[in-house]
């Protein structure tokens, strides 16, 4: 066990963890941040999906000893109040079924529009691939993406 | 407009009450603070409530709350089903606020999430609750004024005399309290909806992009330990001993024990599937301790039943594709006669695997067990059911089990078979404190209540003049068969016969979305595309002559399906996608299939690139009567075909002596973005008729769909799913 301070959603939070433990759990369990979703647990399916300096991480495979400095943000930080603009053009679409995986999906497409303004097609496949829906929502999960680049 | 009969005559019955159902009145801590919580852009809450009835309370501002009974697993009954009480109870649904209500089966019936029933089945509840309630406020203002109530009327929201002068709903709402339930309601004629048939966004859609807690496996609790399972590693095996002393000694371990949850005594449920009664648990403070101590307990497992491999029960469903049962499931005409006289025969056996379901929450359930009740909170499609083995398994009365549900992420079925929420309580009342039982996937994955492996072999008999006059078709699969005797084209063909074969397995298996017909609609549908070939007709106007054959001059009884309203989406699709236009490099397939009371018709266009295919467009023609949530319905049907595509090609459990070969994401493959059709676009037959599901009627055929365009464009017919292995995968671009 050791002490660790993280950086989350612009907050300090002093977390006391196995080093090992992946950084999902430390927020799930410890920070009490519970948007971050547990899917697979191997970094296949993208429900963990959060943002380290912007850049989109499974964080079940990251162990909570090499955040470090980094800027986390989570689904419930990526913006104050629900509107950044993946997330408005998430609700126009009315995107979700069951709605588990969709905050790994919002953060996979915030972190593509982020690095990517104009996403292509190919682009958004290959941001998106690592993202399981398991109710098959796909094509909105494409449709929001551009609405969201449209709306930036 | 529409009378009808109430069923309330006793006041009780319908008004809310505390101890309606006997139910315990516990703090919903969790509940409290997370899943209802009343905000909705620019609506100012109420200072009091007035419950009117168990479906619905207003507020002295206007405001209505009105509680969706049925648990809401990703079809979005929690936004449809209040639509259709706001619709009779004639408010504006801006001033709608929804509540997930808890299981009460004093209150309300069938809260159950299968087999697409909850709209069709609810459809008349969730009605006469609008009006009747809509009825009560003006009987109430009716008092007020002193006059007749036949001389007023309404208007979202709003009780208008035919003075002029008008009240608002929240301003008779504590009258109406005291008004008698009326014995009869008139609801709306269809053709004066509002809010039924208009497209209507998630109710919960703000809440899921923020990211707050919504989900079972969200849920936490001063003091809550968190509990895990660990289950055989293969069907027919329980555990013998337990070596938990390194575990034990592990941080944060609290404790180590066997459970039994089905112990003898307790009579199961239909609900109770579980090829894992006896479990080793371990239990910690958080999910990461304990997941680590998990991997150090040291177990002695014990085999109880012999194990299954794939080869050995493939094997031997095949050999039971060629056994004549005792007694066919339906038989119509001379079979043997018409294969005798055929000048020509078509054979086909179609298979398909064991699927799991892989909702993307894991199973979990909390419980909290005392000594004067238990509390349960969790993803349960089952929660009547659920309640009566705790109750029997740990030994309270059932109005001593309370049961919330939270919004769950996936359902598919698995979430009916609740041993997950059984395993909280025995795990809570053990140590004697709130406990979440968390899954992991591996766990999830390998537990079983999976989709059964099938087979089903087709023959048709085609007579010199090219009729199709005989059928015979023979299922086998785990615990069932898959075929329905009396569906499409039972009806349409002279002789007829339907046999069933069923293989005894330790591998447990359970409802999987659209049961059967996910994989009936695939083998049924390819094989009907292949007798039009041989008949040198094409596809669409062949089943529509079968159709039209059941119609006119039905073969047998008991078809079970609508000859017309079938006819009617293949008319619809066949019209929609321009069907019998040739398009260069375009690859066409169709596919229609009716299940769940609902009928659905899909056309599928692929190109073939670098030899594999890219789905560009599916056209879906429905018929599911009134469409209640335009926006949700498309949802589903888009959904539905997304995961049926990629079952049908991807997807499968295998076993290696009782152990399944698959237990994650990085061995069981589902479809991905890429994989998803470029365009989808719904077609629903406008006729009136009262509503009927679509959780699962989009899935089945669209398999069928696309197996028949792969046909169309390599003149291979893929038999055996998961398609991938018959190198068709499909192309990311």
């Amino acid at each position: 066990m050791a002490t660790f301070k993280l950086k989350i959603n612009k907050k300090t939070y002093s977390l006391e963890a196995d080093p090992n433990m992946p950084l999902l759990w430390a927020l799930r369990d410890l920070a009490g941040l519970t948007g971050t979703k547990y899917g697979c647990g191997i970094a296949q399916c993208g429900a963990c999906t959060v943002h380290l300096n912007g850049a989109a991480v499974r964080s079940c495979s990251l162990p909570i000893s090499a955040v470090g400095n980094s800027e986390v943000t989570t689904i419930e930080g990526l913006s104050k109040n629900g509107d950044h603009p993946v997330q408005k053009a998430w609700e126009e679409v009315d995107v979700m079924q069951c709605g588990y995986c969709q905050a790994g999906q919002i953060m996979s497409a915030a972190a593509l529009l982020n690095q990517n303004p104009n996403p292509s097609d190919a682009d958004i496949y290959n941001a998106m691939n690592g993202n399981i829906c398991r109710c098959g929502t796909y094509l909105r999960i494409r449709e929001a993406i551009k609405l969201a680049a449209q709306m930036k | 407009m529409e009378i009808i009969k109430t069923h309330y005559n006793r006041r009780s019955f319908l008004k809310v009450s505390a101890a309606a159902g006997g139910g315990m009145v516990i703090g919903f801590n969790w509940l409290m603070s997370c899943a209802p919580s009343q905000e909705k852009a620019g609506l100012a809450m109420p200072d009091e409530w007035f419950d009117i009835n168990a479906f619905l309370k207003i507020g002295n501002n206007g405001v209505v709350t009105i509680f969706s009974p049925n648990p809401e697993i990703g079809q979005n009954v929690k936004t449809s089903m209040p639509m259709i009480v706001a619709e009779e109870l004639d408010v504006d649904w801006g001033t709608v606020l929804v509540e997930q209500a808890p299981l009460n089966t004093v209150k309300y019936t069938r809260q159950l999430a299968g087999g697409s029933q909850s709209i069709r089945q609810g459809w008349k509840s969730l009605r006469i609750a609008g009006a009747s309630a809509r009825h009560m406020l003006m009987e109430a203002a009716a008092k007020q004024w002193q006059v007749p109530v036949s001389e007023l009327s309404t208007d979202q929201g709003v009780i208008k005399h035919t003075s002029g002068k008008t009240i608002g709903y929240g301003e008779v709402a504590a009258q109406a309290v005291s008004v008698t339930v009326p014995e009869e309601v008139q609801l709306k004629d269809p053709k004066d909806f509002k809010i039924i048939g208009k497209p209507t966004k998630n109710v919960d859609g703000q809440k899921v992009i923020k990211g707050e807690p919504l989900f079972g496996l969200d849920i936490q609790r001063e003091g809550m330990l968190i509990a895990m399972i660990v289950h055989a590693p293969a069907f027919g095996m329980r555990p013998k001993s337990v070596d938990d002393a390194a575990a034990r000694s592990m941080p944060g371990i609290k404790d180590v024990f066997v459970i039994n949850t089905l112990p003898d005594g307790v009579e199961p449920q239909w609900s109770d599937v579980n090829a894992f009664k006896e479990l080793v648990v371990i239990v910690g403070d958080n999910t990461w301790n304990v997941m680590q101590a998990k991997k150090a307990l040291n177990i002695e497992w014990e085999t109880v039943s012999a194990p299954m491999d794939t080869n050995s029960y493939d094997k031997a469903l095949s050999d039971l594709l060629e056994k004549k049962a005792d007694t066919p499931a339906r038989k119509d005409g001379n079979p043997e006669e018409a294969f005798k006289k055929a000048a020509k025969i078509i054979e086909r056996t179609y298979s398909a695997p064991f699927l799991a379901h892989n909702t993307m929450e894991p199973m979990n359930f909390f419980a909290h067990v005392t000594a004067d009740g238990a509390e349960l909170i969790g993803p349960i499609q089952t929660p009547e059911f659920l309640r009566k083995t705790v109750a029997s398994v740990i030994g309270l009365p059932e109005d001593k089990v309370s049961i919330n549900m939270t919004r769950q992420g996936g359902g598919f079925g698995r979430r009916l078979y609740g041993h997950f929420g059984v395993e909280a309580a025995v795990i809570s009342k053990r140590v004697n404190a709130p406990v979440k039982v968390v899954y992991t996937r591996e766990d999830d994955m390998t537990q079983g209540t999976y989709r059964p492996a099938y087979k089903v072999k087709y023959q048709a008999a085609i007579d010199k003049n090219n009729n199709l006059i005989g059928l015979k078709i023979r299922g086998a699969g785990i615990h069932e068969s898959p075929v329905f005797a009396n569906r499409f084209p039972a009806g349409a063909v002279d002789n007829y016969v339907v046999e069933n074969h069923a293989l005894e397995s330790n591998i447990s298996t359970g409802a999987w979305r659209a049961p059967r017909s996910n994989f009936m609609a695939i083998a049924e549908q390819c094989f009907l595309d292949e007798v039009a070939e041989a008949l040198g007709k094409d596809p669409i106007d062949f089943r529509l002559e079968l159709l039209e054959r059941a119609a006119t001059n039905p073969v047998g009884q008991n078809n079970d399906y609508d000859p017309a309203r079938y006819a009617g989406v293949l008319k619809l699709v066949k019209e929609k996608s321009g069907w019998g236009e040739k398009k260069n490099g375009v690859h066409r397939g169709v596919s229609a299939y009716f299940c769940h009371n609902s009928y659905v018709a899909q056309v599928l266009d692929i190109v073939m690139k670098n030899s594999k295919p890219v789905i560009q467009k599916v056209w879906c023609a429905v018929d599911c009567g009134i469409v209640v949530n335009p926006e949700g319905a498309k949802n589903q049907l888009e959904g539905g075909i997304v995961d049926g595509l990629g079952h049908t090609m991807y997807s499968e459990m295998t076993f290696t002596n009782g152990k399944p070969d698959q237990n994650n994401f990085h061995n069981y493959k589902l479809i991905r973005n890429s994989e998803a059709p470029l365009e989808i676009e719904c077609f629903f037959v406008d006729n009136g008729i009262d509503p009927t599901g679509l959780g699962e009627p989009g899935l089945p055929p669209a398999g069928a769909a696309l197996a028949n365009a792969l046909y169309a464009a390599t003149g291979r017919r893929l038999t055996n799913q998961p398609f991938y292995k018959e190198e068709a995968t499909i192309s990311p671009m």
